[in-house]
């Protein structure tokens, strides 16, 4: 299909090359003259975008692990390295983390572009089968990403992926034993994953390679599904299709770029900001969104070995579609039967996420065991099924005659998820009170952080936390630098100076302790965590990222509109509300343990730390009140602060490239019509111009 | 096999064409900055590159030590009376690189020779009170420093260089910049 190469090299160093090694002509043939369908809708935009997404992963992780360290000891404080003192390193990072994320929901498009247009069937097998291998490369690769920043859901994901393994009879237990390197996962285990991290990306590339080898042998389906008979049914690919996917790339960036810029941590999760504790297990642990339909599958069977046997064939099956898939019409446009049982499986495969990202208990391991048997049922009995029971729409005898019907049921689809979410969010039992929500300076896209406020903020931190809770990523030149509370130079060396930091060894070869310099770290209120627990009795957590390592459920559907309004503020408002959620007597049905004290938003209500502020216990020297809640507020400002020191500056550069990008979307949206223009005209009775579909 | 003409497309110089290149242009190279600017030195290194003073009054006469700012090597040598004779006794014109001993030294100040160790050929450390002007020597590729740090043979092409420093009072030096830097 791709032809012989046309390209003829006019310049004579060319042809001297050219008759050597031919791969000017190689990529003029399958990247300009090489013939697309030219009725290809922007769901076929998703390939060019998957391969531009991969090109941002590399680059971005490449950069990444010029910063990164993989120990144990330092891979967290490497991560909050990179956020906190790189050029541009949250910028990088955020791009990596969101990237796959974008890379994910790109994927999922492209594949249900596959299905709903039966891409998969004769003469592309080998061409889907290689897309399932992708994505199995895909889900490895990014599982390994996630845990090198070793939070807590880094450290849990690990362990609790690689003991699917175990579930193997037999030799279960070696394999995980031998996949760890250690008893435990440890640091061998980061070791390798890193090593893996790096190395599978380029396995990718060298299967996308095939991929599109295999794409340009067969040639691309379109969304009528009947390949083109003549000239008159393509284009070239440059610059027809090249201007086609670079647009919807643009708009697809506009996308990412709200997620990076905006909302950086609403994909991910507050727990991946605590560092991984080998001891202590989240209360609730989930993995990233996009393996939450697997994920649901896992916990729908009551079984260990056929859990990880159902989680693996959930993704294996899809390769068997070509075969299971019994009817000869490709594209579901012509199949009225198969294009509504194709929305029901959308609307199946999104509801286990949603049930994936649920605790596993009552209502929710119900919906999940239906929904998982529907998702094998499709593949296995219905869709070999309706091929042999439906009648297909009678299709049109070339693409450049086609008329496609502009019946949506998407929205319909969408629609009945988030309905049958909202009920099952309600059917199951309300949990603790959210905390209320507060006005902050720094909320939106606009926001920034109140100077007067972090200041005050910083002040109760010095007076009443740091007695017990450190501060340790955070250096006192960070006081003086822009977008924070922005103390003088000469207040941060003030300040410095009161602290005492330990140095050397001397000439003596002892350590000896010297005020503290705008270079050092907030040194720690205790030597170590042994130490901190014979003191108070308890572990004072770290605090410099604790206003993104907490939040609260907000339960549906304010989690998807939060994304939308980019409300992040979730952990200082759980703060404010921490620091004045105590209460002298606990209600009559809540018994405390002695040596706790009740707090109306702590989970559970039994907290270690006595209630920490009382009014008038810092004076203000601006006339802020000296309150209780006014101290919580100012302290939990400063906190969010030190866990995004350079907020003000993501949303600055967010608003230029969000202007830069609608402005280039915009110009592109016209470039493309003027190419397309000619192509589009219906120069002839009975072509139309097709776009937009399904 | 390209099914539809387009070749008065690429002649006519189109605005729409032109404005989409130029912005995609300049998005694409102000996009590639924080790719560069990564790898320059981060906030925490620039920040642990700040001064440092040193106390002179342990260091005897003959004797040089090694300090470190920035992670480079400062050579702190207190001369004694004959290494500054030799070095003031050479004609300044017959050096590869001429420059008085005085102006290597601050006034005032003539026995503490305050240099950055590294050898201006390639980067090696040299080694004190070695070759044969009695200074430096470079084990790397053979060259000599004299008294005063300056190349008197070898394959360098200048003197030792000097950080930027002060004194503070007699018997301590701030390396690295001013009282306010």
């Amino acid at each position: 299909m791709s032809g012989h190469s046309t390209y003829q090299p006019q310049n004579a160093l060319l042809k001297w090359f050219e008759r050597r090694l031919p791969i000017i002509g190689l990529m003029y043939s399958s990247f300009v003259v090489y013939p697309t369908p030219r009725n290809l809708n922007y769901w076929w935009t998703f390939g060019g975008i998957l391969t531009v997404m991969l090109g941002v992963q590399l680059v971005t992780g490449i950069i990444l692990a010029m910063h990164y360290t993989p120990h144990v000891d330092h891979a967290f404080n490497s991560v909050e390295h990179i956020m906190r003192d790189v050029n541009y390193g949250w910028l990088l990072r955020y791009l990596h983390s969101n990237g796959a994320s974008m890379f994910f929901l790109a994927v999922y498009i492209h594949m249900a572009r596959g299905l709903y247009y039966g891409s998969y069937k004769d003469p592309r097998e080998v061409l889907w089968i290689l897309g399932v291998i992708l994505f199995l490369l895909m889900i490895a690769t990014g599982f390994m990403g996630y845990v090198l920043p070793w939070g807590q859901m880094s450290f849990w994901a690990a362990t609790v992926i690689t003991n699917l393994f175990s579930a193997i009879p037999g030799v279960g237990e070696s394999i995980v034993t031998w996949l760890l390197g250690g008893y435990a996962v440890g640091n061998p285990t980061l070791n390798r994953f890193y090593s893996l991290h790096y190395l599978l990306p380029f396995v990718i590339v060298g299967v996308v390679v095939l991929h599109v080898w295999a794409l340009h042998v067969a040639g691309q389906n379109n969304p009528i599904g009947i390949e083109p008979k003549s000239e008159k049914d393509t284009v070239a690919f440059t610059p027809y299709a090249t201007v086609k996917d670079a647009f919807f790339m643009v708009v697809f960036f506009i996308l990412y770029a709200w997620f990076v810029f905006y909302v950086p941590n609403y994909l991910g999760h507050p727990d991946n900001y605590i560092p991984a504790n080998p001891a202590v297990t989240p209360t609730h642990i989930v993995p990233e969104w996009y393996y939450l339909p697997f994920y649901a599958i896992l916990r729908a069977i009551p079984n260990k070995l056929l859990g990880v046997v159902a989680l693996l064939a959930s993704i294996v099956i899809l390769a068997f579609l070509p075969w299971l898939d019994t009817s000869r019409v490709r594209s579901a446009t012509y199949r009225p039967l198969y294009r509504q049982f194709f929305w029901i499986l959308v609307v199946a495969f999104i509801g286990l996420g949603y049930l994936g990202s649920k605790p596993p208990e009552g209502a929710y391991v119900i919906a999940a065991r239906i929904l998982t048997a529907y998702y094998f049922a499709h593949f296995i009995i219905i869709l070999p099924l309706i091929g042999l029971i439906e009648t297909p729409r009678p299709l049109p005898t070339s693409i450049s005659q086609a008329v496609l019907s502009k019946a949506k049921v998407a929205v319909l689809a969408v629609a009945v998820v988030l309905a049958g979410m909202g009920g099952l969010g309600s059917a199951v039992a309300a949990e603790q009170a959210p905390p209320p929500r507060n006005k902050w300076s720094f909320a939106g896209p606009f926001g920034l952080y109140d100077r007067a406020q972090l200041q005050r903020g910083f002040k109760v931190y010095k007076e009443v936390c740091q007695v017990c809770h450190g501060l340790a990523l955070l250096s006192f030149r960070n006081l003086a630098e822009p977008g924070g509370p922005e103390f003088s130079r000469a207040q941060a060396e003030a300040i410095a100076a009161e602290y005492r930091v330990q140095d050397g060894p001397n000439d003596q070869g002892e350590m000896f302790e010297r005020p503290g310099r705008l270079a050092d770290r907030f040194p720690a209120p205790f030597p170590n965590e042994q130490a901190a627990r014979a003191r108070y009795g308890g572990f004072p957590v770290d605090q410099s990222v604790i206003a993104k390592a907490r939040g609260y459920e907000r339960g549906f559907p304010w989690f998807i509109l939060d994304a939308v309004t980019q409300y992040q503020e979730h952990g200082v408002d759980y703060l404010v509300a921490l620091l004045q959620g105590y209460a002298p007597q606990p209600p009559p049905e809540v018994t405390i343990p002695a040596g706790l004290y009740y707090n109306t938003y702590f989970p559970g209500h039994a907290i270690a730390m006595p209630q920490p502020l009382t009014d008038g216990r810092v004076d203000y020297s601006d006339g802020s009140p000296q309150t209780v809640a006014q101290y919580a507020k100012d302290v939990a400002a400063f906190l969010m602060w030190a866990a995004e020191p350079h907020m003000e500056a993501r949303k600055r550069i967010g608003f230029q490239v969000m202007i830069f990008l609608i402005v280039f979307a915009a110009l592109m949206y016209f470039t493309k019509k003027k190419v397309w223009k000619e192509v589009e005209a219906p120069t002839e009775a009975g072509q139309v111009p097709v776009e937009g579909k399904p | 096999m390209s099914s539809v003409e387009h070749t008065h497309e690429h002649t006519r110089r189109d605005f729409i064409y032109i404005a989409t290149g130029a912005v995609g242009a300049v998005g694409l190279a102000a996009s590639l900055w924080p790719f560069i600017a990564q790898m320059n030195p981060d906030a925490s290194t620039i920040a642990a590159g700040a001064p440092i003073e040193v106390d002179l009054a342990p260091i005897a006469e003959g004797q040089v030590i090694k300090v470190f700012w920035r992670s480079k090597p400062i050579f702190i040598n207190h001369r004694t009376k004959k290494e500054i004779e030799e070095a003031r006794a050479v004609n300044v014109a017959t050096l590869p690189d001429p420059e008085p001993d005085e102006k290597r030294v601050k006034p005032g100040h003539d026995a503490w020779q305050v240099l950055i160790g590294i050898c201006t050929h390639l980067g090696c450390i040299p080694i004190a009170h070695q070759g044969d002007y009695n200074g430096y020597f470079c084990p790397c590729h053979g060259s000599q420093y004299d008294t005063s740090g300056r190349i008197r043979r070898g394959p360098a092409p200048a003197n030792l260089s000097l950080p930027p420093y002060e004194f503070v009072s007699d018997t301590k030096i701030r390396i690295g910049g001013s009282a306010t830097a």
